[in-house]
This record gives structure tokens, sequence and C-alpha cells, in this order.
């Protein structure tokens, strides 16, 4: 596998990063970088320490970076966690306020505890840590309940102080989103099951509405729609699918979508295939709606989209 | 009377969905089945997430209909706490209309 990293690679130009990604012989990671300035979205960090832990630290050639923000991997966690040599030599810093580093979480015990410990990291509001808990928490549980992702989920996030922003990526190499949503629904591409987990009351765990015990099929929904709401960015790819939420401007009244496709969007059938799952969001906290009244929003949308699947009578 | 205090259980932030099965199967479902009534007390909860919620109630929802609520009391909830609630119960009684 190949990977490049470019001068700059955030979700808004995703797209030519991921098509210059190369899935060819599994069994080796090649990473080079532009030499004179890598700035990328902790989607991308996710997305390189996912693939890396698919290969023996030994396999993993690493050109040594020479961009000036090279120290930013280092900070992030990226050659500690591979366990690869790195000659990068930085002062750490204290991270509160600033990033969470990459972070592997495997268990629903450890995202208890990474979600307890990441709140306060952030040093963000209450209404802002209850946006960021609820976007964490039911990533990493598709991760862990759905991915079968041997390595789990890997995660970091970063806050630009510019922006007002918080980005955040999270990753795994697990059987992807078109297997798990095809056990229960009909999918020909990456691209449609994707588009069938993002509406809301789909589960790949059952074609009974309601969901199980378990799962609902509302995780994803409620991501994009934190993100429709608040007008960021939003990417999730998988396979050889990937869909963009593209931002958009301020609307009098805070209208979700059940069908991702009615938002606006970019989508492709075509990139390079990814083995397994990875999302990318911007929260741009000066817009950041209350969290209270998005699930008013989100609560319409639901119901309305569960009463629109129900089965209607024939007439002829 | 069945009380079952959830941030003793879940913490602020009630997100382990493992938890909330642990809850409804041992605790809720056991007290329902011997006619009691029980209180989900959400003080000092800050926030949970709908999948929490769902692992909680959906399953109890589903076996014995949306009377269950009856005998079902969501104290202490905040906007939000009350919210997520709100729209598992919602698409629960849509779902099963």
């Amino acid at each position: 596998m190949k990977i490049h990293l470019p001068n700059s690679a955030f979700l808004g130009n995703l797209d030519p990063f991921i098509r210059g990604f190369d899935a060819s012989h599994p069994d080796s990671l090649e990473i080079t970088a532009n030499d004179k300035w890598i700035a990328v979205h902790p989607a991308v960090l996710s997305m390189i320490a996912a693939l890396g832990l698919t290969v023996k630290p030994e396999k993993i050639n690493c050109q040594p970076f020479e961009a000036a923000s090279r120290h930013y991997f280092v900070r992030m966690g990226l050659f500690k966690l591979l366990n690869i040599p790195s000659e990068i030599v930085i002062k750490e810093h204290e991270p509160a306020g600033r990033f969470i580093p990459l972070t592997q979480i495997r268990t629903a015990d450890e995202q208890t505890r990474f979600i307890t410990d990441m709140i306060p990291m952030l040093h963000l509001q209450p209404e802002q840590a209850k946006t960021l808990g609820y976007i964490f928490s039911e990533l990493i549980r598709n991760v862990i309940e759905h991915a079968d992702a041997e390595n789990g989920a890997l995660l970091c996030a970063q806050y630009y102080k510019k922006s007002n922003t918080i980005r955040i990526g999270i990753a795994d190499t697990g059987c992807g989103i078109k297997k798990t949503i095809t056990r229960s629904h009909a999918a020909d591409t990456d691209l449609d099951a994707i588009r069938l987990a993002l509406m809301p009351g789909i589960t790949g765990t059952t074609a009974q509405e309601g969901g199980t015990e378990q799962n609902a099929g509302a995780g994803l929904f409620f991501i994009k729609s934190i993100a429709s709401v608040n007008r960021d960015f939003f990417v999730i790819y998988s396979g050889t699918g990937f869909y963009k939420l593209l931002k958009k401007t301020p609307a009098r009244h805070r209208h979700l979508n059940a069908d991702p496709f009615t938002d606006r969007h970019t989508a492709s059938s075509d990139m390079p295939a990814w083995p397994g799952t990875v999302v990318g969001v911007d929260i741009t906290l000066d817009q950041t709606e209350e969290f209270s009244l998005l699930l008013d929003a989100i609560r319409d949308t639901y119901s309305s989209a569960v009463r629109a699947r129900r089965k209607k009578p024939r007439f002829s | 009377m069945k009380r079952i205090e959830i941030r003793a259980r879940a913490g602020a932030f009630a997100e382990n969905k493992d938890t909330a099965r642990d809850l409804r199967l041992n605790e809720i479902v056991p007290a329902l089945e011997k006619n009691e009534e029980v209180v989900l007390d959400f003080a000092g909860v800050d926030a949970t997430t709908q999948s929490f919620i769902h692992a909680l109630i959906s399953d109890v929802l589903r076996k014995y209909g949306s009377d269950v609520l009856d005998r079902i009391e969501f104290k202490s909830c905040n906007d939000t706490v009350r919210k997520i609630i709100t729209i598992v119960v919602d698409y629960m009684q849509e779902g099963a209309d």
C-alpha cells in the first residue's frame, strides 16, 4: 500500500488525497509526504494509523519528513503508535485544549474511559462537550459493534483556533459498511450501503423497523444531522464508496433530510478501495447549535422517515 | 417500586450500551415481570446517547407495548436527556403502530 501526505488534505479537499491512495500489496505500507508543508485533517492521520497497524512495523517504509510542520505527526503520536522510528525531536507540549492524539480503542470500557477523559481535555463549553461526546461515542461504538476490526478504532482530533473548529477523524480496517448493511438490506455498491447506513432506522442487524434490542440504525444519521444543522463538513468513506456532506448557508429552519442524497453533497463510487470505514467530521464551535434544539429537528425527521417506510395497502 | 440511579451505573455521560443492556435485563425487566413500577432516575446525568436509551428501553417497549410507559417513570431528566428518551419512544411507537 502507498499513501502520500500532500501539503493540504482537509475534508473540503480530501478527494484528491484519497484518489492517490494505492491499496495494492496490503502486506506493506509506504508513506511519503510533501517536502515543504503538510497540513492534514485528523481523518488522514487516523487512516494512516489504521493502515499501519495492519502491517508489521518493519514493513512500513516511512520517508523522512522534511516539511516544517513534521513535528505535528510526532505530537499526534503517529510514529509511537505504529512503533516505527522517527528522527524528529520535539519538546512535548501539554495537549489540553488543543488536540486528542491518535488513540486506539477496542472495547466498550476503553471507549467509556476515553469519553470521560476526552471532554476535559478539549476544554469545551458544556453544550459543545455534549455534541463532541455524542459524536465520538456513536462513531467508536459503531466500530466496536459492527466493523469486526481486529485493531479497533483509530481516532484523533484537533482544535483549530483560527476557525474555532474541532476536526475529528476515526478510521478502522474492519469489514466495511457494505458487508454490515447487506446482512439485512440490499445494496449493490459501497456507496449504496453508505446511503442506507446514513438513513434513520436502517441497521445491518435487522430488517425490522425499530431495530433490535441493541441497535436502532440511528447513530450515523444523528452524526450527519449534527454536521448538517451546524453547517459543517461530514465525510464517510468505505470500500470504493465516498460521501461528503457539503457546507451550506445558514437557513431559517433546521430542516434535516432522511435521505443523505437529498442533502447538498458529493459522492463517488470509484475511490480506491478502503479496507474498512473512515469518518471525518468538522464542528465549528461558533455555529454549534444548542444540542437540545438539534434533537427537536432529529425527532421530526426520524419519525417521518419511519412512517414513510411503512407498508401501504395496494389498491387496484 | 424499583428505582434505578442511572448516574451511579453509567456516569454523567451515559453512553455505554453494555451497561444499558445489563440494567434492562437484570433490573428493569425483572421488576416489570413482578408488576413493579420502575423509576429511572437521571439525576446528575448531563447527556446520553440515543444508542444508550435504545438499549435501555426499546426492547421493553417492544415486549410489553407502549402501555408499559404507564409503569416507567423517567425522573430528573434534563432537556437533552428528555428529548433523546422522547425520540426513542416515538420511533419505537411509530414502528409498532
